[in-house]
């Protein structure tokens, strides 16, 4: 299977040109955030205030990364289940987010707001947290320090290796790829 | 054996609380014999490519963590603790709760390990920031020991677990069908492959601890009791049938095992509880 690099910011064309399993190795600043954040940040939508960062073309990951130790960018830095953020996603899709790194099931309604604004799910390997921290070479503190690790923080990554798991189509891996591999 | 309070035997808070927190950066760093040699053995064994795959990064990821002493997953879990105290035993300084909480607290500032609990659990949810309180299930013994087990649990997986009041004519069928569910409806999201602990009988609160505690048993152990024991298998097979696969993407390898704990229930009873764990299925002991 081909392996694609990508750096960010991304294009709505390059979005929409991704297919559920294309593997992709990301590159430049991804942006995190999980349940506290995203609750924080759809709050400011609704009161027509800004996102504490820009989120046309970029990445969002969910995680909720470990301290780190001295000398190192992050702790253990893996995904956190995405359907907790289900509710969260659609208007930041509408905002110009690009692509949410997580792993799990997304809702309908998520899965047709990226069909509408042209953006994809990827999935990380869950649990291996160790080995994606490697990939994450300089971390940021960009809002809400009280959040601890739910903060919003800026990732400078290097071949941060994901997998496309829902299209901009809307074909998904956990729906497609289950069923090979079925014993009845 | 001793007779009476007076030939109590003693240990310090201090050893309580530097075992405590030994324990919880242990079982975050390295993860168990047990675990790498079912994950090596589903590596093998995968039909998946894309399985095999994820299953050489799990093992690489753990090797990272055991050899440079950070987390396996970046959620450290709350800190789940199952002690056995013997009624010989005193704890010199403070109380065994209070030594828990200082072993964790220590544990998750000095570990570099994610402090993940919130206070309150509905209205404020603010980080309590030192990863107390713990969860503590004390048992009393005879003796003079102190038996400590400790089993950070992460809530991607624990989301995904639930408890259901079966009724006796559901019998084995009825457990098989509730159990396959829950790892059904799970899917991807608890990063299989995952351990699957099972509790039968007890009470509706007691079926919860028993899946807990099937979690601390090693999957290469299976239940004394043979009948339990082939359930354990029955249910190893039929979950890897679903097809779910390493991390959801399709494979044969949903579950690395499925751990049973059974208790005497009521006449009119039979709860049946799925504690799903990820991959990861961390858990440290000592005797003090």
């Amino acid at each position: 299977m081909a392996v694609l690099s990508l750096t960010t910011p991304v294009t709505e064309e390059q979005m929409r040109s991704l297919r559920a399993g294309d593997r992709v190795l990301l590159s430049g600043t991804i942006y995190t955030g999980r349940d506290a954040a995203h609750k924080r940040m759809i709050a400011l939508l609704q009161e027509g205030k800004p996102l504490p960062f820009d989120p046309r073309g970029q990445i969002l990951y969910y995680v909720g990364p470990a301290p780190a130790k001295p000398g190192f960018a992050v702790g253990s830095a893996g995904p956190t289940t995405s359907y907790r953020m289900d509710s969260y996603t659609p208007p930041l899709l509408a905002q110009g987010l690009r692509g949410m790194i997580g792993k799990g099931r997304r809702s309908p309604q998520v899965v047709d707001a990226m069909k509408a604004y042209g953006a994809v799910y990827f999935g990380a390997v869950g649990g291996a947290a160790a080995l994606i921290s490697r990939r994450i070479v300089d971390a940021e503190l960009v809002a809400w320090p009280d959040l601890g690790t739910e903060a919003v923080h800026r990732f400078t990554v290097k071949d941060f290796p994901v997998t496309v798991v829902i299209d901009s189509l809307g074909n998904s891996l956990y729906e497609t790829e289950p069923p090979k591999y079925r014993r009845d | 054996m001793t007779e009476s309070g007076d030939t109590m035997r003693e240990i310090p808070f201090e050893t309580v609380v530097q075992t405590v927190a030994g324990l919880f950066m242990e079982a975050n760093y390295v993860i168990g014999a047990d675990i790498t040699c079912a994950l090596r053995g589903a590596r093998a064994a995968e039909a998946s490519p894309v399985g095999r795959d994820v299953l050489d990064q799990i093992l690489e990821n753990n090797q990272i963590a055991r050899e440079e002493r950070v987390a396996i997953c970046q959620d450290t879990g709350m800190a789940v603790l199952f002690a056995r105290m013997g009624s010989d035993l005193h704890i010199a300084g403070g109380t065994l709760p209070q030594a828990v909480d200082e072993g964790v607290r220590r544990a998750y500032a000095q570990g570099y390990l994610r402090k993940s609990v919130v206070d309150d659990p509905l209205f404020d949810r603010v980080n309590t920031k030192d990863n107390t309180p713990a969860i503590l299930h004390v048992e009393l013994c005879e003796g003079d020991r102190l038996e400590l087990c400790a089993a950070p649990k992460g809530f991607g997986s624990e989301n995904m677990s639930a408890v259901k009041m079966l009724v006796p004519a559901d019998g084995v069928e009825g457990v098989v069908r509730f159990v396959v569910d829950t790892v059904r409806a799970a899917g991807p999201n608890p990063c299989p492959p995952v351990v699957v602990g099972v509790g039968i009988g007890g009470s509706f609160e007691k079926a919860a601890l028993l899946a807990k505690k099937a979690l601390t048993r090693p999957v290469d152990q299976p239940n004394p009791d043979p009948r339990y024991a082939r359930l354990e298998e029955r249910l190893l097979e039929e979950i890897n049938a679903l097809g779910i696969g390493p991390a959801g993407t399709g494979g044969t390898t949903t579950a690395l095992g499925v751990n049973i704990e059974q208790f005497p229930t009521h006449i009119a009873g039979m709860p049946v509880a799925v504690n799903i764990c990820c991959h990861a299925a961390r858990h440290a002991s000592a005797v003090l």
